[in-house]
């Protein structure tokens, strides 16, 4: 779990960064460009292979966890104040990933499908770009898509939110139980990771959260 | 502290043996002191129960002053009731007021299966130490402890781990049923103290597989188990058996 949850941590860094482009609101001009580097570059489509391995890998694993533990306990408890001794998303991280997984479906049905499966230029191909480095070639505009999806779609726009915020909480635990699952746990190191989680885990799931938001409200466009 | 009497209604799990079906009973208690311990309550209870020609309610008990780790009650939702860093033995009623309606069962795990009514048996943990949890000494007479030198630091940190009594209320009260702040305990008095070197990865394999093989649930850090520890023992402990299990993994020659 740890292994995995930290991969998909790092990814999600480089993700919310390259995502967060679209807020030079430029067009999409930024955003295209690499969104066309990362789906065309062959070490990058490589390691997209380790990430849903790795994803898969995730939820077998937090499926087998979750499951051993149930058979831990077969007799449940008529009165239990879980909520004295620890946090409610900490006991909560097998919901919170499926809701995740869920919101992943809709998410990859959006964007990777027609963008990979579609095979490049099938949807709205990019027409013209300031961008030199890849002007006249044949791309995807993967921003159009964005805007396409979010900006007359408030139902869209509110699933994506929520999506974003199961994230938060399963992110606020992981982190930070990831170091613990290493064996990190130190008087000085431990609260500097612990800050480091919490920030992490407002700054991406904020971004993510602010991009449905800022095209369905035509910040950016 | 003010002294006051109260009445209660009491339920509390009445099962007969392992393999039967257990369910919960009412009892009403009067007068009970403010400043009698909760193990006294039932002791008055069962007294009761006696009298009116009832089976009383089997419960586990020893010390009665908080270092046996036998008494195990599961009180109002919580592993030793509502009091923190506390047994069962240490709670006092003044915890309670009049008309409270307590609600009592034993621990639930599948590695401590109930053999009557609140009593559970915790051999698993025995079987846990007996897989790792000891150091080989050589016979003859024991030597003088201050010939081993031992960092005041480790001495400390070690001593504290080994402030764990055994009473499982980590086990109990931790969503999976895991037992990992226990062994990490018992695996970290001995992994920090010289003594303790000659088996020190033997012994982590081992009380690891044991600890899997009597079917307690996977730590995922939600720190209950710390928060609800008579002694207080800390999660620390857990890391520091995670890398000694990762060490010794990678030691090992098979
Ligand atoms: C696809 C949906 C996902 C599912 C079903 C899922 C499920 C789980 C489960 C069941 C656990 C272990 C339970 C626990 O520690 O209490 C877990 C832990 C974790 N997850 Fe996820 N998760 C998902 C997505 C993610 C994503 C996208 C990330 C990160 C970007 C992530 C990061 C982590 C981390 C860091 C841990 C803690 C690992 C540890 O303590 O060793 N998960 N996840
Ligand atoms: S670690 Fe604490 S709660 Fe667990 S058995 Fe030891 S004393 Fe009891
Ligand atoms: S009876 Fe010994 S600790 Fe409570």
């Amino acid at each position: 779990m740890g292994l995995t949850g930290l991969f998909l941590i790092t990814f999600l860094i480089v993700h919310c960064g390259l995502n967060a482009m679209i807020f030079f609101n430029d067009g999409g001009d930024t955003f295209n460009h690499w969104a066309h580097f990362m789906g065309t570059n062959l070490i990058i489509r490589t390691m997209e292979i380790g990430l849903f391995l790795f994803l898969l890998l995730h939820i077998v694993q937090g499926l087998m966890l979750v499951s051993q533990n149930n058979a831990a306990r077969p007799v449940k408890y008529a009165v239990n104040k879980a909520e004295k001794n620890s946090k409610w998303y900490s006991r909560s991280m097998g919901l919170l990933g499926t809701l995740i997984l869920l919101f992943l479906v809709l998410h990859l049905y959006h964007f990777w499908v027609p963008s990979r499966m579609g095979g490049l230029g099938s949807i709205h191909a990019l027409e013209e770009t300031s961008l030199p480095s890849y002007a006249g070639q044949e791309a995807h505009n993967l921003y159009k898509e964005m805007l396409v999806v979010f900006q007359n779609n408030i139902v869209v726009v509110i699933i994506y939110v929520l999506g974003v915020f199961s994230l938060f909480w399963h992110l606020l635990h992981g982190f930070q139980s990831a170091f613990q699952t290493f064996g990190v746990n130190h008087k000085r190191y431990t609260p500097i990771i612990n800050t480091i989680g919490v920030l992490y885990s407002v700054i991406i799931c904020l971004l993510f959260a602010s991009m449905p938001v800022a095209m369905y409200m035509g910040w950016v466009s | 502290m003010e002294h006051y009497n109260m009445n209660l209604t009491l339920k509390v799990w009445r099962q007969k043996n392992g393999k039967s079906n257990g369910s919960f009973e009412s009892y009403q208690v009067k007068d009970i002191s403010s400043e009698m311990s909760f193990l006294e309550l039932f002791d008055v209870l069962n007294e009761q129960l006696i009298r009116d020609g009832k089976d009383p309610i089997a419960f586990d008990h020893d010390c009665r002053e908080g270092i046996c780790g036998a008494c195990s009650m599961y009180i109002n939702g919580q592993a030793h009731g509502p009091w923190q860093k506390n047994t069962t033995c240490q709670l006092h009623m003044r915890a309670f007021k009049d008309g409270d309606t307590i609600v009592v069962e034993p621990w639930r795990s599948k590695a401590f299966p109930v053999i009557k009514d609140l009593v559970v048996d915790r051999t698993a943990f025995d079987r846990i130490i007996q897989a790792g949890g000891y150091i080989s000494v050589n016979t003859g007479n024991a030597q003088d402890a201050n010939a081993l030198p031992i960092d005041k630091k480790d001495a400390d940190a070690a001593f504290d781990a080994a402030a764990c009594i055994g009473c499982g209320a980590c086990v109990a009260t931790c969503k999976n049923g895991s037992a990992m702040l226990f062994v990490s305990a018992k695996i970290s008095q001995l992994s920090m103290l010289p003594q303790g070197q000659p088996e020190r990865e033997t012994r982590a394999l081992n009380m690891v597989a044991q600890m899997d093989k009597e079917g307690f649930g996977n730590c995922t850090n939600t720190y209950a188990c710390e928060a609800e520890c008579p002694k207080g023992i800390s999660v620390a402990n857990i890391a520091r058996m995670n890398r000694e299990f990762l060490r010794a993994g990678m030691n090992s020659e098979d």
